[in-house]
């Protein structure tokens, strides 16, 4: 067997049913393996990074090992981004790289980058295969450990040599990797632990990230939450792990969560962190975050817990196996009688009811808010599964505040790296993974124009996605900081709306295009747009002064959030 | 701050060593010093690192280097139960008159000529590093033309007792 077919072998008994990618001069040879044959469905992308965005949206719908193949050098370097966004957001990802021949490794040749240099500090682990007979074990290592322990993205760089060369294959059984063992246990002693203080706490609150998903662990969280009565928090990550219609789910905490989310936060005796890392964007200020609150910290990385803020109790294992034993223990120990959160409950509902996310709707302008909640109803009435991506920036915020998730991996965005441009193409992946479901990425025009062009493979490829681009002509999150952070010197900023015209482009890559300027024409715009047979944009031009609110500034504590105008101050 | 040795076993494969340097570059933390070399087994290289950190790094240094697939163990060598040696090469510039003076001072600090010039000679030094900054120190005087130290290397010392080194624990 040619290295080339190796590669499509392994794909094939790893379960990857398709991948993305673009070919090229140095993965010539794999590309050819697949015209010779293969039950994996091979997408192809416009761009590489695009190709990456849609094998991290095919992960985060299906559970499964996202695949992207790309070539050498430029092919490579496409590929960072969509790496880094994994990295940061614990998606697991194969990344299939072409290098140039083994005997020009080194020598600057033509497309020659070291890719696996390039990509160190973002990967959980890389291969450079320069010798066919490391091929198999490399590429079941690969899979391994992007899918165990935390997960995440690896690259396996393959030499063009190798891909041509010719060897007995055989696919090991085992991987051989001394140095990786991620936990599989979890420590009875701390579980205990942790259940007695969640017994004696007044004012607990989960605190639930992306590793719930990841974990697969929805139904066990939920378990604790319910059997306990625990009131949560869901992280813009976690979105959908517990549904957004679950009575004790208060939402997302953070920069542009709610004001009852940070206030449960900060008000809590006792913080329940599962999968999730107290990242920036949710603390804030560190020291002002949830500043009388001891902590229970469950994780599969280690290397988490007590990272950012030290956890008074440490529980380190597999969520799924640590949330049902823990809602055991706590179940056992809620028998002998425990603390009464009533109070603590019923003031988490009073904030909740005092402070919503409100907006002020216009007559004259559309508000983007207005678009996303028309889209929350629009899904709610469906039967089939809705699953949004989105972009970076305001209109992402939107979504998170709006959208009500109540399946898990229902909601898709970028979270750690911020990677504006990532709604088109994760949704091209979703749909990959999901073609049963209706994928909606929520984007805004800035995010739009840096992958618009994988509207062409969402066509070619007979995978419609709908994107509704909350147009407002600007870079619509950086303006809100100039105009309240830089004393109103919009620089760099406005796209416009003159330019392109969204649904001419939109036609012209082969799906339908929609334009709306007012709250009216929305639904049918919308309803159009679901129901057009074939991908379709619409393009919702709405107030470009908009801002997002309520909003933490950066580094400062929660209790220090800017109201939408007229909006309620802080409780006492 | 305060300065810490942590011995990792690595597997000996092409780019281990650059991940976990990469680690140290890309957390902010500081090598000191970074010796690496063949152990007992040929397929595992042993690095011995000095690193200027607080517990709360050091605890995040051991945490994430063990998320390497290439690393197998790290654990923290404790100076109280630990072996530490370190290889120095001094070039000291000396003039005729005075080098029968110097051969003795570096003789009575244990140190070994190693190559003799015109106006200069070469000392080796292999010794617990406070020694070996001792002798250092009792050359300088002379001028110190070039100087090169290995970085140090340790292992337990088996009659520090307990179960031998404790590898810090993954749960």
């Amino acid at each position: 067997m040619l290295g080339s077919d190796a590669i499509l072998r392994a794909l094939e008994l790893e379960g990857v049913d398709v991948a993305f990618g673009i070919p090229g001069g140095a993965i010539l040879p794999t590309y050819d393996a697949i015209a010779r044959g293969t039950s994996v469905r091979h997408v192809l992308a416009r761009h590489e990074q695009g190709a990456g965005h849609m094998a991290e949206g095919y992960a985060r719908a299906s559970g499964k090992v996202g695949v992207a193949i790309a070539t050498s050098g430029p092919g490579a370097t496409n590929l960072v981004t969509p790496i880094a966004d994994a990295w940061m957001d614990s998606t697991p990802l194969v990344c299939i790289t072409g290098q140039v021949r083994s005997s020009l490794i080194g020598t600057d040749a033509f497309q020659e980058i070291d890719a696996t240099g390039i990509t160190m500090p973002i990967v959980k682990h890389s291969w450079l295969v320069q010798d066919v007979e490391e091929l198999p074990g490399a590429l079941r290592s690969a899979f391994h450990v992007a899918r165990t322990g935390r997960q995440g993205p690896v690259l396996v760089d393959v030499a063009k040599d190798v891909q041509e060369a010719s060897f007995d294959f055989v696919y090991p059984d085992e991987v051989d990797l001394p140095g990786w063992k991620p936990p599989r246990k979890v420590h009875p002693r701390q579980l205990r632990e942790a259940a007695k203080a969640i017994a004696v706490a007044q004012r607990p609150i989960v605190y639930a990230g992306g590793g719930v998903l990841n974990a697969d662990a929805c139904a066990e969280l939920r378990r604790l939450v319910d059997s306990a009565q625990l009131p949560a928090v869901v992280t813009l990550m976690g979105k959908g792990c517990l549904p957004d219609s679950h009575p004790l789910n208060y939402g997302a905490p953070g920069m542009h969560g709610s004001k009852f989310a940070n206030w449960a936060l900060n008000k809590a005796d006792l913080v329940i962190a599962v999968g999730t890392r107290f990242d920036d964007r949710v603390t804030g200020k560190l020291s002002a975050f949830a500043p009388g609150a001891r902590v229970i910290h469950l994780d599969i990385d280690a290397a988490e817990v007590g990272k950012i803020r030290e956890a008074e109790i440490p529980v380190v294992g597999p969520l799924k196996l640590a949330l049902a034993q823990l809602a055991d223990e706590v179940r056992v120990l809620a028998a002998d009688g425990a603390a009464d959160t009533r109070p603590w409950l019923r003031q988490l509902e009073e904030w909740r009811e005092r402070f919503p996310f409100r907006y002020d709707r216009s007559d004259d302008i559309l508000k983007p808010q207005a678009a996303v909640e028309a889209l929350r109803d629009l899904a709610a009435r469906r039967d089939d599964d809705v699953i949004w991506t989105t972009g970076v920036g305001q209109h992402q915020m939107w979504a998170m505040q709006y959208l009500v998730c109540d399946k898990p991996r229902s909601f898709i965005t970028s979270g750690g790296l911020g990677t504006m441009g990532y709604g088109i193409p994760a949704a091209i992946g979703a749909k990959a993974a999901r073609p049963d479901a209706t994928v909606v990425c929520i984007d805004g025009d800035g995010c739009f124009q840096m992958t618009c062009q994988e509207l062409a493979t969402a066509a070619l490829e007979r995978l419609p996605i709908v994107a509704v681009v909350l147009n407002n002509g600007w870079l619509g999150m950086v303006r809100q900081w100039q105009e309240m952070f830089y004393d109103e010197r919009f620089s760099q900023t406005h796209l416009t709306n003159a330019v392109p015209d969204y649904a001419q482009l939109a036609e012209a890559y082969g799906c339908a295009g929609f334009t709306v300027e007012s709250e009216d024409e929305l639904e049918d715009a919308l309803a159009g747009a679901f129901s057009a047979g074939r991908s379709a944009v619409v393009d919702v031009r709405c107030d470009p002064e908009e801002k997002c609110f309520p909003m933490v500034p950066a580094g400062a504590a929660a209790v220090d959030v800017i109201e939408a105008p007229g909006g309620e101050a802080v409780p006492a | 701050m305060s300065t810490h040795t942590l011995s990792v076993r690595l597997e000996n494969k092409a780019g281990a060593l650059a991940r976990v340097s990469q680690l140290f570059s890309r957390r902010g933390y500081n090598i000191h010093s970074l010796a690496v070399g063949p152990t007992e087994r040929s397929d595992i290289s042993r690095l011995t690192l000095r690193v200027d950190c607080n517990e709360h790094s050091l605890e995040q240094i051991e945490k994430q280097m063990h998320k390497l697939v290439n690393v197998l163990r790290v654990t923290e060598l404790r100076a109280d139960e630990s072996i530490e040696r370190e290889l120095a090469l001094i070039t000291v510039a000396v003039s005729a008159d005075k080098r029968p003076n110097l051969v003795a001072l570096s003789q009575a600090a244990g140190a070994r000529v190693a190559d003799v010039g015109r106006d200069a000679m070469t000392f080796e030094f292999v010794g617990r590093p406070d020694e070996l900054e001792a002798f250092e120190e009792l050359v300088r005087p002379y001028g110190v033309r070039e100087l090169v130290r290995t970085g140090r290397v340790g292992l337990r010392r088996p009659s520090a007792g307990g179960r031998g080194p404790t590898p810090f624990v993954q749960v």
